[in-house]
């Protein structure tokens, strides 16, 4: 041992004897740190290289010390996270996260690198997951522990690992984690903030930045810990626990490794020694003067679960506070930088920043980063500080680069402080819970991985059918493709599903992967769900998003996905994406309501998207060239079928929705710099509605093929009105006015400009089936004679003069049997008007019928808003 | 216009004979407290240490007790990093929105730091370069021929040669071409004067401040080679409603006042409704924060907020009831927010109907929308 091993005894006996059992100068090397403090990894890294111990003894869970050995992996990167779960229930599982700036990383690799042995040393996790589950009573010395691990609470849901800050919660503050509220009794004492105080900092966090962090290794290894120790003596001897009364238990449990590990590999003065990296506020305790036996009665009766550890890839996003997962640093790109930097840590950082920002397309030279590094420090003097921290240089970027501007600093936030590494972990290490908890679930569901390809056809009201879907959906969403919709042969229904089945032996490392996003299918899929909906740039991506959290059964989701819809649809000024997400969410209702989910969330962000596209629809149909209009006429159609869907359910009010769309579309068909094609149609969902009054069908046909407008315009605007597969054909055929128009029009086409309007024709006819093409074509062949004869008469060839209404009762029944229902029952839920009323040979049944059906979609009167 | 945040002066000398004293005579007493108790380094020829103009402009006490009245509601950050600029002989550049209070922080800044806040150019479409250079005093050109008497110094001028702290007003006003004489006193700290054959050399503690106001586009915007001389600071609009319902009630009531409208009491609960609408439109976001909006192209800053408050008012008194209502401020919204007929047009029927149609106690405010937007 070189000079500095002499070290660590002199500490031992400035602060008291070590253990019972150990003379003075002999005792361990603790290291009390910061968790993820870059500065303490540093610190960790020089003390472990001067001390050279023959063990390395890490607060964490003892179950993963067969797992230590896969941190010297090359194919071991960080940030990865240690998990432990309960093996009968993957939902309870908690998290112990670690970065290349973590302590413990540095130690875990450090002791790889010289074929060291590595102990944890914290209460076990069978413990642990255990203790979660009990309710802390407030005078038991098991309660829950504020700084470990609550995970485990919530079975099966997010929360078992999206709130555990985790033993690497800082524990060198260890009250700073959120979860101290949890802690009923007791004033949790935060000791960094104790001291910060001292310190004359209001900020905790600055001032272990500005005293521990920030400080360059000084000459000598040991003096900040030594420091830091005794800060930590003086606090415990203040606060004793600092109303973390289960501490004592894990401590009892640390004390207790320690002493093995000692007898295990001697200590320093013996030639051997070990070191404890460990979270500072437990360095008194590990110091402290009690028996075995006495640490071994703490330790007794201790609730136990059969747990299995492993080690996940982890993501520096989840590190940050604000994701939810809460390891609780704010910006782990910025500590990784601080680790990873040589020198000059602020003028490497802005160079970084520059580069990033050049790749944005921002105009940064050389000269901004001078002036940047020279705010920065100019702030940090002003403020104080030894060393321009984050908020300077962030206050630097803003002022220099920035234009003071916030909008480039959410990208550097976004890319650098908090950073895109994502780990990775070798394929050695155990099977992740994900994958268990699918074990168990194509157990139960019998629904076993088979490599043969195989189609599945599911009846969605039986139960078991029904979760085999939930479980095939939320996979997909998970990114684990084992089934595939297809399109079924009853495909008609919303309750049958036909999915085809292959499991590729790819699709374990998928499971392997998406084990990131939680321990259980149902958790995985909820968190991907979240992050997917977070992450989605265009509106429609939401919408298809919100569809899968329904069919997957995700509501807890749900919310989250309904939100990122909303704002969305709030800031997309294109009122093509606002028509192409709507009808996905109105069929998103109608499965809802098929598998019973709570849909009111839904309806209320369908209804707000549909209020604007009711205002936006009229501005955006002006000014549109063939094609575009040609697409926003799909558009208009549907949305026009989504409406139908978006009933006000059950006995809420209608809420005008209706009568607000029929106004667009109103607006729409009487506007003249609308293209004809969009006229047309419009005009015509107004027909079908039974939105326009006697003759205004004829009327408005009459304007748009009336000589003044270019032929060209005026055969859009038929196109729009009974082209396509609409059922047109049946329209001209039975209303010969409108007939009678048309071809008077077609009559009236300059030569020189039917070769023009020839394919636009051609194309709406030839759509029409052969048999209304005859009937139309010997309609026509019979003359105008017809249509001239009787042009504002009410007769109408094939009908009577006026309508008889003893014929029209007797088909009353009928027309309910269509709609599905008993006479005189309620409002049907699904058939909307659309469908009821569109088959154009009914609409004069429907319209006499509508008496009989009071309250029936057909028999809504207009809306008298503008 | 010094609307937003700033506060009262409270120290100020009644005795002075001019109508509005320049801040370092206002505040002379605080002044003078600061310096005595300063014992900071002082950067050359600043009056103050650094901390201590921070102080002097966010408030405080001083060791002895003294007050120290703030003069800017904000961010700690946004002065420290004024401050800290000028400091490091950066040039500071102050944008916001009409109505926060750049010019009044520019003020302040350059009394606490050089003494002297009077060194102003104020600019205009027509600002010359005379204003930032120097002028000749043609008289005695003619008379004796180019020489330093006959030299007309502008405040950019003065400033250098003094070391004090010079300030541009509405920076982004002045010509390109007369923007950009700036350059070369910003990087080189230099004036050449060609007809003396001699040049005027920035002497330590000479700075510039300049304000622009950074919705107005289109005005003459800043070229790159400058803004590149400039650390920008934007100062934010008031964070909170509370805040801003304050300011714009308090100034409504001082020109109501002027104008001989009689102020009721009652209009608050109007006052509150439009700065409602006014940040919900300007963030973008409603209040609850559950819903997002589109923001219109205006700026909707206080400064409209009062002026549409105190239309209404004049409407009311003199046309409706005396009391004022929705009606009588519905108009002015529109007004404000619908600047570019089409876009904005639909943004604000948005927000009529998914927004104001579904809030409580807003019928009234609904109704009276419809009615001036159809």
């Amino acid at each position: 041992m070189t000079t500095p091993a002499a070290r660590p005894p002199e500490r031992a006996a400035q602060e008291g004897p070590a253990a019972p059992s150990a003379s003075p100068g002999r005792g361990p090397l603790l290291l009390g740190v910061r968790h993820h403090g870059p500065g303490s990894a540093r610190g960790v890294l020089a003390a472990l290289d001067a001390a050279g111990p023959r063990a390395v003894l890490i607060e964490g869970p003892p179950e993963a010390d067969a797992l230590a050995a896969l941190a010297g992996d090359p194919a071991m990167r960080p940030p990865v996270a240690l998990l432990a779960h309960a093996v009968d229930d993957p939902g309870r599982a908690a998290f112990w996260p670690l970065a290349a700036f973590s302590p413990e990383w540095g130690a875990l690799r450090w002791a790889a690198l010289h074929d060291v042995p590595v102990r944890f040393i914290d209460l076990p996790a069978a413990h642990s997951l255990a203790l979660a589950d009990e309710p802390d009573g407030p005078d038991g010395p098991l309660a829950v522990d504020g700084e470990g691990h609550e995970g485990p609470k919530g079975h099966d849901s997010q929360e078992g690992h999206g709130e555990p800050a985790e033993p690497n919660d800082r524990r060198g503050e260890d009250g700073e984690s959120a979860q101290g509220a949890e802690d009923a009794e007791g004033l949790r004492v935060d000791p960094i903030a104790a001291l910060a105080r001292a310190a004359g900092y209001d900020d905790p966090e600055r001032w272990w930045e500005d005293a521990v962090e920030h400080r360059g290794s000084g000459a000598d290894p040991f003096a900040p810990f030594e420091a830091v120790g005794e800060a930590m003596t003086a606090l415990r001897e203040r606060y004793g626990d600092g109303g973390r009364r289960h501490d004592l238990v894990r401590e009892a449990h640390m004390r207790g490794r320690l002493r093995a590990a000692r007898k295990e590999f001697g200590d320093f003065a013996d030639g051997g020694g070990v070191a404890v990296v460990c979270g500072a506020w437990h360095v008194p305790a590990l110091l402290a003067k009690t028996t075995a036996t006495a640490d071994r009665a703490l330790l007794k009766g201790l609730p136990k679960v059969k747990a299995e550890l492993t080690w996940v890839p982890w993501t520096h996003r989840r590190l940050a506070r604000r994701s939810g997962y809460g390891a609780g640093i704010d910006s782990p790109g910025w500590y990784g930088h601080l680790f990873e930097a040589p020198d000059r840590p602020v003028e490497r950082w802005m160079t970084k920043v520059a580069g990033l920002l050049r790749d944005e397309d921002r105009t940064v030279s050389s000269a901004h980063v001078i002036e940047a590094v020279r705010l920065a420090h100019g702030l940090a003097a002003m403020r104080g500080r030894p060393l321009a921290g984050l908020t300077e240089t962030i206050d630097a970027v803003r002022a220099v680069m920035c234009d003071g501007s916030d909008v480039p600093l959410s990208l550097i936030s976004d890319r650098l402080i908090v950073g895109e590494a994502l780990g990775e972990v070798p394929e050695s290490a155990p099977a992740v819970p994900l994958q268990r908890d699918l074990a168990r679930q194509q157990r139960t569901l019998r629904l076993k991985p088979e490599a043969l390809e195989r189609e599945l056809d599911l009846d969605l009201r039986k139960d078991t059918d029904g979760a085999r879907s939930t479980l095939l959906h939320r996979l997909r969403l998970l990114g684990i493709g084992w089934g595939e919709p297809a399109a079924g042969r009853a495909n008609a229904g919303t309750f049958r599903e036909t999915w085809r089945l292959r499991w590729e032996p790819e699709l374990s490392v998928r499971v392997a992967e998406a084990g990131i996003w939680g321990t259980t299918v149902l958790g995985a899929a909820t968190a991907r769900a979240e992050a997917a909906a977070a992450s989605a740039t265009a509106l429609a991506d939401v919408t298809v998003l919100a569809e899968q959290c329904l069919l997957a059964a995700l509501p807890e989701a749900l919310p989250v996905v309904m939100r990122a819809l909303a704002e969305r649809a709030a800031l997309d000024a294109d009122v093509a994406h606002l028509a192409q997400a709507l009808p996905a969410l109105a069929r998103s209702l109608r499965y809802g309501d098929v598998r019973g989910t709570d849909t009111a969330a839904l309806g209320e962000v369908a209804r707000a998207l549909t209020e604007r596209i009711c205002v936006g629809l009229p501005p955006a149909c002006t000014g549109l060239d063939t094609d575009g209009a040609e697409a926003m006429r799909g558009h208009l159609d549907a949305v026009h079928a989504a409406i139908a869907l978006l009933r006000p359910a059950g006995d809420e009010p209608d809420d005008g929705l209706p009568g607000r769309w029929a106004a667009v579309l109103t607006r729409l068909a009487e506007r003249d710099s609308v293209p004809g094609v969009i006229r047309g149609r419009a005009a015509r969902l107004l027909l079908d509605e039974g939105r326009l009054a006697d003759g205004d069908a004829a009327r408005l046909m009459g304007l748009a093929l009336s000589p003044g407008t270019p032929p060209q315009d005026a055969a859009a605007w038929i196109e729009g009105f009974v082209g396509g597969t609409s059922g047109g054909g049946m329209l001209l055929v039975h209303d010969e006015r409108l007939l009678a128009l048309v071809d008077g029009w077609l009559s009236g086409v300059p030569a020189a400009a039917f070769t023009d309007v020839l394919p636009l024709l051609r194309r709406t006819f030839s759509a029409y089936e052969p048999g209304v093409r005859r009937t139309l074509g010997e309609r026509v062949r019979r003359g105008p004679a017809t249509g001239a004869a009787a042009p504002e008469g009410t007769s109408v060839a094939g009908f009577a003069a006026g309508q008889d209404p003893e014929r029209a009762d007797a088909m009353v029944p009928l027309v309910a049997l269509l709609l599905g229902r008993v006479p005189a029952g309620r409002v049907p839920q699904s058939p909307g008007p659309a469908t009821a009323a569109s088959a154009t040979t009914t609409v004069a049944v429907a319209a006499a019928a509508a008496p009989a059906l009071a309250g029936a979609p057909g028999a809504r009167t207009p809306q008298e808003d503008p | 216009m010094t609307v937003s945040h700033a506060l009262p002066e409270t120290t100020a000398k009644p005795a002075t004979e001019v109508l509005r004293p320049h801040a370092e005579d206002a505040f002379a007493a605080e002044l003078a407290a600061l310096a005595a108790q300063d014992d900071r380094p002082r950067p050359e020829r600043w009056r103050l240490s650094p901390r201590a103009v921070s102080t002097y402009l966010l408030g405080g006490t001083l060791p002895d007790g003294t007050v120290i009245s703030p003069k800017y509601v904000g961010p700690r950050r946004i002065v420290e990093v004024a401050v800290t600029t000028l400091a490091t002989d950066r040039a500071l550049l102050l944008l916001g929105v009409p109505g926060t209070a750049k010019t009044w922080v520019s003020e302040h800044l350059a009394a606490a730091v050089s003494g002297d806040s009077t060194l102003l150019v104020q600019g205009t479409a027509g600002t010359p370069e005379e204003a930032i250079r120097y002028g000749w005093n043609y008289a005695q050109l003619l008379a004796h021929g180019p020489s330093r008497g006959a030299l007309v110094p502008s405040p950019v001028m003065r400033a250098m040669s003094e070391g004090l702290t010079a300030r541009v007003e509405e920076l982004t006003r002045i010509p390109a071409d007369v923007q950009d004489s700036l350059i070369t006193i910003l990087s080189e700290k230099t004036l050449p004067v060609p007809e003396l054959g001699e040049e005027i050399q920035a002497v330590p503690g000479f700075n510039v401040i300049a304000t622009a106001n950074d919705r107005d586009r289109g005005v003459n915007d800043l070229s790159s080679a400058l803004r590149r001389r400039f650390n920008t600071v934007v100062l934010p609009l008031p964070a909170t409603p509370e805040a801003e319902v304050e300011i714009v009630s308090r100034r409504v009531d001082q020109i109501g006042r002027s104008l001989g409208l009689p102020v009721e009491t009652d209009g608050m609960s109007e006052i509150h409704r439009v700065v409602t609408v006014f940040r919900e439109l300007r963030d973008g976001v409603t209040t609850d924060g559950r819903t997002k909006l589109k923001s219109p192209s205006g700026t909707l800053s206080t400064a409209e907020a009062i002026s549409v408050v105190t239309n209404g008012l004049a409407l009311a008194t003199h046309f409706g009831d005396g009391m004022l209502r929705p009606a009588d401020v519905a108009a002015g919204i529109l007004g404000a927010v619908v600047r570019d007929p089409a876009a904005d047009r639909v943004i604000w029927q948005e927000y009529v109907e998914t927004v104001v149609r579904e809030r409580d106690g807003w019928k009234d405010f609904y109704r009276a929308c419809r009615e001036v937007t159809v």
